[in-house]
């Protein structure tokens, strides 16, 4: 008698788990968990926290707050980040100070570890949000971070 | 139908025969049902394919296809179109004869059992007095060329899956057919014309009750076990096997598996309907004086069964391949032959329920 | 055939076949090489190496901060837990003793990861024993854990929250609700897993009796996490030696004792539940304080070894450190549970059909870049 038993339960089970997804095949309408994503780029938006690329904010007087001093290049397990900096004339102390001439970041070789941002004693550079980091070629994932022309913002100091 | 399009197909048949000699005329009339029969069935396939599709994403959250043409309607036709741009790969030290040999077993094999459906009254492009005995000869022959393409592709992946395929249907083709013969017992004919007729006194599920129930379990089970769709997909078991037996098949040639895999299902639904369901016949015969609507009719309830057969292959896992025989042999063929003699019984004492 | 498997064990019908290193069913890069009786497996031999980016020795360049985000990408999918080894053990040396913020925060997160990490096995099993539906069904209650993580932790996989004295920043102050609001979604959800895959009928007979593992086999390997449960080998690290915040919480271990896959399979989803169980007694009491605390820029251990386990998704991860007090380690060992969790592999699979190598490799649940580095 175990033998029809045997096939009423397993016949159960299978029903069973048929309610399942007969349950989720009459809700499908509202319940698509994917995204239509080139269609969704509008309203996609990514946490604050995202990290998408490193760049360098600028004000509205091209300044930024970067001043040079390494930390980041450092920090860095990968060797993405490169600064290229040089001794100048402050124009408004006269005296002669490190300023960064090229703040030079591979996102091709970035795992997006962070630990450039943590390190950055003024705030320079921080996450951006951007995701669609795609290229048709790798020497455009070499970006110059400041600005052609940016300087130093006054008063910021290491 | 039998008063619109009966006196177009008439009138052809009339005009070809004035026109050329009688030989000549039904060789041409053969040609175009042939042709008609093919390119309704491409599209169908296709179609069917853009069904699972979606059902599947229906039952998994997501989406499914919707971009190609309205909701994704030409998709499954812009992938045949780059089916067939697709370069055609092969394997070095293959059998290039039985390896290109293989698809057109398959897809013929499943292309002849569709001839046999009446699809409404008097449409039907061969009415066999042998009908369900050529279905099932029919559908085993699309194993040959599934042990073909496995065996010729010099893959041994794909030798095992079709090994396993060969395992598969040559057990559960005894389902199949013995679990038809039960309602043979009913219906007294082969012949599915007549096999629908026997049904307007109510389908044969309804006549035979309890057993014809249990042989409809039976048959739906082996049916799908015979289209090698999970949770019988042991021939492609795609977790296991990569591909399966079409491993080394690319382009047209994979498309002619594909496509045969859909419209097996669509023959196995469509036998199930015509046997059990009373194939063109409306519910209580509330559209018997229109017979047009019979196409509505079979194509309703051939996709409800589809659609059942779906349903099993996203959600359950698939059986491991001793398991599989395990289910044949010691569960359906046994309870099988119980059902014939119940059903023999029911039939002999009368029992059978007639409106 | 020539080159790697010896001939002379070959029978006249035993035949070889080499699944991966590109296959579905072996989840990664991993190659098995088969010798296969029909269907009957004979011989399992793992081919490791195919995704071996030597981690161990890049840590050694690295310093104390900047290997926790090589670990990252070790068992990517308890990437929180693994970050947390190498600052545990980072601030053992130190003898920093971090605050209680950092530890609850901590056994938070690596517990979400752990749901998360099971939920995504979930899904695969069901997808090797043939029911893809499973999959989505898995990656959509993932889908919530992840996007707490990238709310919080500001990626999805690969977060780095941990860095050697606390985390990088506070949680975010949505983190709570989100986690709440999972835990209420998951609770309905848990027990549709069970109703859809595991009282299946094809399910049990697939996976019961598949894949046996006695408990001296497990121990005598070095299998640990569930693998090693299902055996009823008691070896949950979080039970027998607490770390972060694991000694102020009460949960069961996981426990079976028949050690086929079936058994693996359940230990599996009761940690799920005992992990539900262990945020929700932490998430109401997050203790107020510091992230973090202030360590120096250039980290040095004092000179000497050592050891710290944890317990990640897979088993116990061991992390071992020889220092001669420079800013780099002088060496990095990491004992995956991974790695012997597959040497098991070829013990238990032989005997059983194809079918069942692939629901025993699911169950081990490996992850492929855990076992190489």
């Amino acid at each position: 008698m175990s033998y029809f038993s045997d096939i009423y339960k397993g016949i159960k089970t299978l029903l069973t788990g048929m309610s399942v997804t007969g349950k989720y095949f009459l809700n499908s309408r509202k319940g698509a968990i994917t995204q239509q994503y080139p269609d969704n780029r509008d309203s996609l938006k990514m946490f604050d926290r995202f990290r998408g690329e490193v760049v360098m904010p600028h004000d509205e007087n091209n300044e930024h707050r970067c001043t040079g001093c390494q930390k980041c290049e450092l920090a860095c397990p990968n060797g993405s980040i490169e600064i290229i900096w040089d001794r100048k004339v402050d124009p408004e102390t006269g005296k002669k100070k490190k300023m960064i001439e090229k703040h030079i970041y591979h996102l091709g070789m970035c795992t997006m570890c962070g630990l450039c941002i943590e390190a950055c004693p003024t705030d320079a550079i921080k996450w951006a949000q951007n995701f669609e980091n795609s290229v048709y070629d790798r020497s455009y994932l070499t970006r110059v971070l400041n600005k052609p022309g940016s300087r130093l913002k006054p008063g910021v100091e290491e | 139908m039998n008063h619109i399009s009966l006196s177009i197909t008439k009138n052809i048949h009339n005009w070809l025969f004035s026109i050329m000699p009688e030989g000549a005329a039904s060789i041409t009339e053969m040609v175009l049902i042939a042709l008609v029969y093919l390119a309704i069935f491409a599209v169908a396939g296709l179609y069917l394919v853009l069904l699972e599709r979606k059902v599947a994403a229906w039952f998994q959250l997501r989406l499914g296809p919707n971009r190609v043409g309205f909701k994704g309607l030409l998709q499954t036709m812009a992938d045949a179109l780059k089916l067939v741009s697709k370069e055609l790969t092969g394997t070095d030290r293959a059998d290039k004869f039985l390896y290109n040999l293989a698809p057109y077993f398959v897809i013929i094999s499943s292309l002849m059992a569709l001839a046999v459906f009446p699809f409404t009254k008097e449409f039907q492009a061969f009415d066999i007095n042998i009908g369900i005995f050529f279905l099932i000869a029919i559908s085993s022959i699309g194993v040959i060329g599934i042990l073909l393409g496995g065996w010729s592709s010099n893959n041994k992946f794909a030798l095992i899956g079709a090994m396993r395929s060969g395992v598969q249907t040559i057990s559960y083709e005894l389902s199949v057919g013995l679990s038809l013969l039960t309602m043979v017992l009913i219906t007294g004919s082969l012949q599915l014309s007549e096999i629908v007729e026997v049904q307007k006194n109510g389908w044969l599920i309804v006549q035979g009750h309890i057993p014809a129930v249990i042989a409809f379990m039976i048959y739906m089970i082996a049916g799908t076990a015979e289209t090698n769709r999970a949770p019988f997909d042991m021939v492609e078991a795609e977790s296991e096997l990569g591909a399966g037996f079409h491993t080394e098949y690319s382009g047209m040639k994979f498309a002619y598996f594909f496509l045969a895999e859909f419209i097996n299902m669509f023959i196995i639904a469509s036998i199930a309907t015509t046997i059990f369901f009373g194939g063109w016949l409306s519910p209580f015969g509330v559209t018997e004086s229109i017979p047009v609507l019979g196409v509505f009719w079979f194509l309703g309830k051939t996709l409800l069964i589809v659609f059942l057969m779906m349903w099993f292959r996203w959600t359950f896992p698939r059986l491991r391949i001793d398991q599989l025989l395990t289910l044949e042999w010691k569960y359906l063929l046994p309870l099988n032959l119980l059902n014939i003699v119940l059903m023999a019984l029911i039939v002999w004492l009368n029992l059978t329920i007639q409106f | 055939m020539e080159t790697t498997t010896n001939n002379s064990n070959f029978k006249s019908e035993e035949y070889f076949i080499n699944m991966g290193p590109q296959h579905p069913a072996t989840h990664g890069v991993l190659r098995l090489l088969l010798t296969i009786d029909g269907e009957i497996i004979k011989k399992v031999e793992p081919d490791l190496g195919y995704i071996h980016r030597s981690i161990e020795k890049m840590c050694e360049r690295d310093s104390y901060q900047q290997i926790v985000h090589l670990t990252d990408r070790m068992d990517y999918l308890s990437s929180h837990i693994n970050n947390e080894a190498v600052c545990l053990t980072v601030e053992n040396a130190l003898q920093i003793e971090v605050p209680d913020r950092v530890k609850v925060i901590r056994t938070i997160i690596g517990e979400l990861t752990r749901i998360a990490s099971h939920c995504l096995w979930w899904g695969v099993m069901g997808m090797d024993v043939g029911a893809l539906t499973t999959y989505f069904y898995g990656f959509r209650d993932r889908e919530m854990i992840n996007d707490i993580f990238e709310e919080t932790c500001g990626a999805r996989l690969t977060m780095n929250y941990n860095i050697p004295g606390g985390l990088m920043f506070d949680i975010h102050p949505n983190f709570v609700k989100r986690v709440k609001d999972f835990i209420a979604h998951f609770k309905t959800k848990l027990p549709e897993y069970d109703t859809l895959l595991t009282g299946n009928v094809i399910f049990q007979k697939r996976t019961k009796g598949v894949g046996i593992l006695t408990k001296e086999d497990a121990i005598s390997f070095g299998a640990s996490g569930p693998v090693g449960r299902a055996s009823g080998y008691s070896c949950d690290v979080r039970k027998h030696h607490p770390y972060s915040a694991l000694d102020r919480v009460t949960f069961n271990e996981a426990l079976k004792t028949e050690g086929d896959t079936f058994a693996r399979y359940q230990v599996r989803i009761q940690e799920m539940w005992e992990s539900l169980s262990i945020i929700e007694q932490l998430i109401d009491n997050i203790p107020e304080g510091d992230y973090k605390v202030a360590t120096n820029a250039v980290i040095k251990l004092p000179k000497g070894e050592y050891y710290q386990k944890v317990e990640t998704a897979r088993g116990e991860l061991g992390v071992y450190i020889i220092s001669t007090g420079t800013k780099n380690p002088y060496r990095v060992k990491f004992r995956s549970p991974g790695f012997s969790n597959l040497s098991l592999l070829s013990h238990i699979a032989v005997g059983g059909k194809i079918g069942d190598l692939v629901a025993t490799m699911a169950t081990l649940d490996i992850v492929v870049p855990d076992i190489d580095r």
